[in-house]
């Protein structure tokens, strides 16, 4: 459910940016998905071939998935580590006073047109 | 020899497919979030809304934690003093939206999301115009024909459900959510985001808490781990024990925004 939401707006941008640059029809959309930012990638996928195939400007066009690794920083050694295996705690110091760095990104990275 | 310039033909064609193939994609640069245009929307509907003095407050929970009832309980302590509407978001049924008015008398608009797991800036901004649209003549149980004033304190009762509505702003001016105890204490650490977000926690069915492992002081630990700033207030929306404190924390809130 929450994919087929996301799915929408991408569809909406697309949109916008496919009017604004003359273009008629996009091939690929590229999106940048961060690791933990609770997207599934296949259900994205599969939202947005039921989507996307409505609309004129996007019959058949791919939906490209390039994954972000989550990376948290700790305050209380200076360090990064990977957030998916050690959560929120540490791996170098143990400390709780961590955030994430990058990871949760739903972007948009580029529009593909082919001729 | 021969061998050579048939090589060197392959690559001359190879060269000229990879140009080819560059030449015919068009790349159109976005680097933009998909929540840029709502977190846009939503600032603008918080910015018509101070102008207005309207105070909306969006509230989630799980699905069954209690929300209409609390609605009901806390509406009914505000009424004389405020004006209240509410808006109820649910994927289908109008069933929390009647509740509401039968059980406070206060105006109430049902939002259907069309099967989204959630509200955004621009769904809760079409809600908050069709309250603004004169009613259809009052039926006699009706407590008081409208007036032409905006409300001063608006809820919206968002989908229930821990994950999706966290992540799009719909413009309210706070955020609370109610857990009630049967979920558990742990849901803080299982929904981070949810209790980031939070201006107030309120922990529901505490009636229930000697049948259950909840452990009140674990859970406000946990939920001040996700955000230290947070209001923790628990109830009994059933019984009415502590929702007092509820209200007022709406009636200070209602009043600051609208200095």
């Amino acid at each position: 459910m929450h994919e087929l939401g996301i799915v929408f707006y991408i569809i909406r941008d697309v949109k916008k940016a496919a009017e604004e640059n003359g273009v008629e029809h996009v091939s690929t959309v590229v999106m940048n998905i961060g690791e933990v930012s609770t997207i599934i990638p296949e259900y994205l996928t599969d939202c947005w071939r039921w989507a996307a195939d409505k609309e004129d400007l996007l019959r058949g066009c791919e939906l490209r998935i390039e994954p972000i690794p989550a990376v948290t920083h700790c305050d209380g050694c200076g360090k990064d580590y990977p957030t998916v295996a050690h959560g929120k705690i540490c791996p170098h110091c143990g400390s709780e006073k961590t955030w994430l760095l990058r990871g949760n990104e739903v972007e948009i990275k580029e529009l593909r047109i082919e001729s | 020899m021969h061998i050579s310039k048939k090589c060197s033909n392959f690559a001359a064609e190879m060269d000229g497919m990879s140009r080819k193939t560059m030449e015919n994609v068009k790349i159109i640069e976005i680097k933009k979030s998909v929540f840029e245009n709502n977190d846009r929307a939503a600032d603008a509907l918080r910015g018509e809304l101070k102008k207005k003095g309207v105070f909306l407050l969006n509230l989630m929970s799980s699905p069954g934690s209690g929300k209409t009832t609390t609605l009901i309980q806390t509406i009914n302590r505000l009424k004389d003093k405020i004006r209240i509407a509410v808006m109820e978001a649910d994927i289908d049924s109008d069933v929390d939206a009647i509740k509401i008015k039968e059980a406070t008398g206060v105006e109430s608009i049902q939002l259907h999301t069309g099967g989204m797991c959630h509200l955004d800036a621009e769904m809760t901004e079409q809600g908050l115009n069709a309250l603004a649209q004169p009613l259809p003549p009052p039926s006699p149980q009706e407590r008081e024909p409208r007036e032409g004033e905006s409300p001063d304190l608006v809820i919206l009762e968002n989908v229930g459900n821990l994950v999706c509505p966290a992540e799009f702003d719909t413009g309210a001016v706070k955020n609370a959510m109610i857990l009630s105890v049967p979920e558990g204490h742990d849901k803080p650490l299982k929904y981070p985001l949810m209790f980031s977000i939070c201006d107030v926690v309120v922990i529901n069915k505490i009636d229930v808490l000697p049948y259950f492992d909840f452990d009140m002081e674990k859970c406000k630990e946990y939920i001040h781990m996700r955000n230290p700033k947070a209001t923790v207030i628990p109830i009994c929306a059933k019984t009415g024990e502590g929702v007092e404190a509820f209200a007022e924390w709406l009636m200070k809130e209602v009043a600051r925004w609208k200095e």
